[in-house]
């Protein structure tokens, strides 16, 4: 295997890190204004994921900046291309990890209500625009010979790239709906395990939809044929699993597989673009592949290597800092921090 | 507007206005995991109480600092997309090298710091913060190296399809711009977050509140204080002498100097005029600039007109002088912060070895909350100084800011206007909620802070 794909491989690894840790962390964001009843358990929801957001964010901060160190053809032509959804990623990246900070430093409760939403919005919107982003990337988009997209804000708001902001959302929502079974305790937990049943059945019809579009709106099958192995089935076995399990109360192995569900999903999407990194609509010619949009080997020698180092040791420390925070979060004020 | 101005705009206004938060974070961090470590040491309970107090301000300063910096690795591809395919290849990897070797570092082992008190020993929940500490002023590290790669380009070599590649990692480690910014940088954090401490502490001291807490943080910083605003002085020199070599224009511009002059003399105040080149008044030490840029009285320092000539000789033809007000009195502003600050620590300092006896120079003291102000201004007129005598380029003698700037067809004028007024509303009101904050708990005092947040009323 050549340093190219190697690097097509690990950018794949920070994006599947990133929807796996970030995902259920956006989940509870959204589900935060409707799981707390009162300020208590708002703020024990909050707690949940209080010690590991930020840690998780970085793995969109990694991926964006491997992205620009491997392939900074491809950082140009996505992060220019999708100016405006970008913009207002940051907005929402921006709100939520002010409001994390802020919320609990004062008792006014509009204070804290206005946070509470500003966490809402935060997870939502991005959720919802990281979702609409990845779908018109395997879709592909109008890119010209120079490697600039030229089709504008409105032409990302397609039926397919929208369906894909969805699926997002409810997938979030359900991974954050089981991980907040699985850490919290009595009402929020029972809410929380409630809610998880509801959206499952919601997911289940909006990711079909998306896995019989993805067959008509992308060159998936044109690519790998009308079986496209196993890792999409892997993607859909995983997630009737997680069903299974929320509605027998396993939270634990629920949350496992909408983890792996969310990975093999991901893992899919980078099998379709493979080795392209961003699909020309104008002219397959004027792709971006992990080759035309390549630092040169030397950089990414020097990359291979720091990565092979410093990776392993940040997922060992980033594990165990989850090891540390195992325990159920208790709506008890003297226990939260946030 | 021409909206080339309209991107310059907006990097320099998300920049300083990301980098109003991370000196503190710098010193801070160290500070905050000095004084744990003490605590730690010698289980005094005074120490614990300080490291609560200034942690929390820490936590909202770093809040702020971390939700800035995510913009700043996104907005090189969203406004300088041809920029970042130019120089990708190289400047791509210190950015991801920093966000793998400090972000996540400073991020995971903050959340286990924030929320660790009760589940870690002592000893591990101090060196938990030092890892913070460590990430952080790492992360500076690296970003320096990618800025300095825009300073003072070296190790790489023209790409065959244009741009350029790196042909030595190493090189851009050992760029000589990274280990006077390193330096420069680090210390002034140091001094950011002396100056934060004497500030607040002074507030409390005169009003007896918690003096064992505020006269043990004072004394902290005071020291701090001299240290750092010495070192950056002095560091600050090597950096112009470096400058006079590696960026003349720079410095011509920063002294409003129009002609080459050996001798060359020191303005202490010009008014120019920009458009012709000239001074309308000015008072210049003869002699002095060359004495600053080589250590002797004589030696020819280059001029504007004459490096106008010079670099449309070598690059032709454009305009290569930067708008000379802006480095003119960004430098000035800078040093004169800087020494502003020298003086206060040395009163600091002379305040704490002559017993801290507050209620006689309390006259004093209360001036000391107000001082707070100093090292931000030098901090933002520093960087504004550094970034726009770079003009017109990108990367110095490679890319000029029109070849940088993504394609207008792309990122439209309209795109433009919506980011920058956005960002502009909502950094607005994060300032107004951080200052709230920082006023309150800092007024508070640690009684605040020794006691977890207070149950909301709904």
């Amino acid at each position: 295997m050549d340093l190219n794909s190697l690097w097509f491989i690990l950018i794949a690894v920070l994006y599947i890190g990133f929807f796996v840790l970030e995902g259920f962390d956006f989940g509870v964001g959204m589900l935060l204004p409707f799981l707390g009843k009162n300020d208590n358990e708002r703020r024990a929801v909050i707690n949940t994921i209080g010690p590991h957001w930020d840690g998780n964010e970085v793995w969109l901060l990694t991926a964006g900046g491997a992205t620009f160190a491997a392939f900074p053809h491809w950082y140009a032509t996505l992060f220019s291309g999708f100016y405006l959804p970008l913009f207002l990623l940051l907005m929402g990246l921006i709100l939520r990890g002010v409001a994390f900070e802020f919320r609990s430093k004062d008792d006014n409760p509009t204070w804290r209500a206005a946070w509470d939403w500003a966490i809402f919005i935060g997870s939502a919107l991005p959720a919802l625009l990281l979702g609409v982003a990845f779908a018109n990337i395997v879709r592909g988009l109008p890119i010209n010979a120079d490697m600039q997209y030229t089709g504008g804000f409105f032409y990302l708001l397609n039926w397919y790239g929208l369906l894909g902001g969805v699926t997002a959302v409810v997938t979030f929502l359900l991974h954050g709906a089981i991980f907040l079974s699985m850490k919290t305790t009595a009402n929020v937990m029972e809410r929380a395990q409630l809610a998880a049943k509801r959206i499952f059945p919601v997911a289940a019809v909006i990711t079909l939809a998306m896995l019989i579009s993805t067959y008509l709106a992308t060159d998936l099958i044109e690519r790998l044929g009308i079986n496209p192995g196993i890792v999409p089935l892997a993607a859909m076995v995983a997630f009737l699993l997680a069903g299974y399990f929320t509605f027998r109360k396993m939270n634990g192995w629920a949350f496992t597989m909408t983890a792996v569900n969310i990975a093999f999903t991901m893992v899919t999407v980078f099998i379709i673009l493979f080795p392209r990194v961003m699909i020309s609509t104008t002219d397959p010619a004027f792709s971006l592949t992990i080759y035309n949009a390549s630092s040169s080997q030397y950089t990414l020698t020097v990359m291979t290597i720091v990565a092979l180092i410093f990776v392993p040791i940040v997922l060992v420390y980033q594990g165990w800092s989850y090891w540390v925070f195992r325990k159920r979060v208790e709506a008890k004020p003297e226990q939260l921090t946030y | 507007m021409d909206p080339l101005i309209l991107a310059r705009l907006q990097f320099a206004l998300t920049t300083v206005y990301h980098f109003f938060f991370v000196p503190l974070t710098l010193g801070l961090s160290v500070l905050v995991a000095v004084m744990e470590t003490i605590y730690v040491r010698t289980g005094n309970e005074t120490y614990k109480r300080m490291t609560k107090f200034w942690g929390k301000l820490f936590l909202i300063n770093f809040a702020m600092g971390v939700v800035t910096g995510i913009v700043q690795e996104f907005q090189f591809g969203m406004n300088w997309s041809e920029y970042s395919r130019f120089v990708g290849d190289i400047f791509g990897a210190p950015l991801a090298i920093e966000a793998t070797l400090a972000f996540f570092l400073e991020s995971t082992f903050l959340g286990v710091w924030i929320f660790g008190w009760d589940r870690l020993s002592k000893g591990l929940h101090a060196t938990v913060f030092w890892l913070v500490a460590i990430g952080s002023n790492i992360s500076a590290l690296w970003i320096l190296i990618a800025n300095s790669f825009m300073q003072q380009p070296v190790g790489f070599e023209p790409a065959a399809g244009g741009g350029v590649v790196m042909t030595d990692f190493f090189a851009l480690l050992g760029n000589p711009n990274v280990w006077l910014m390193f330096p420069h940088t680090l210390f002034s954090g140091f001094a950011t977050a002396a100056f934060f401490i004497m500030g607040i502490s002074a507030y409390h001291l005169l009003r007896k509140n918690e003096p064992e807490v505020f006269r043990r943080s004072f004394q902290l910083a005071a020291i701090v204080g001299v240290i750092a605003t010495f070192l950056v002085a002095l560091n600050g020199h090597a950096q112009a002498q470096h400058m006079v070599q590696i960026q003349p224009m720079k410095m011509a511009t920063a002294e409003a100097l129009w002609e080459s002059e050996d001798p060359a003399s020191f303005s202490l105040i010009t008014i120019g005029d920009m458009k012709n080149r000239k001074d309308v008044f000015a008072i210049r030490l003869p002699r002095m600039l060359s004495l600053l840029s080589y250590n002797r009285l004589d030696g020819e320092v280059k001029g504007i007109n004459n490096l106008q000539a010079e670099y449309e000789a070598t690059y032709g033809p454009g305009n290569y002088v930067p708008p000379a007000i802006i480095p003119y009195w960004t430098f000035r502003l800078m040093v004169g912060s800087g020494f502003a600050m020298i003086a206060i620590s040395l009163f600091a300092l002379f305040f704490m070895v002559r017993g801290g006896k507050y209620e006689k120079y309390a006259r004093v003291l209360k001036w000391l909350p107000y001082g707070m102000a100093l090292p931000y201004l030098a901090n933002s007129t520093g960087w504004i100084l550094t970034e726009v005598g770079r003009y017109p380029w990108v990367v110095f003698g490679l890319v000029k800011l029109e070849d940088g700037v993504s394609p207008f067809s792309i990122v439209t004028p309209a795109m433009l206007w919506i980011s920058l007024i956005g960002y502009v509303v909502i950094y607005s009101v994060l300032i107004v909620a951080t200052i709230y904050l920082m006023r309150k708990f800092a007024k508070a005092g640690p009684a605040a802070t020794d006691v977890a947040p207070k149950a909301g009323k709904a």
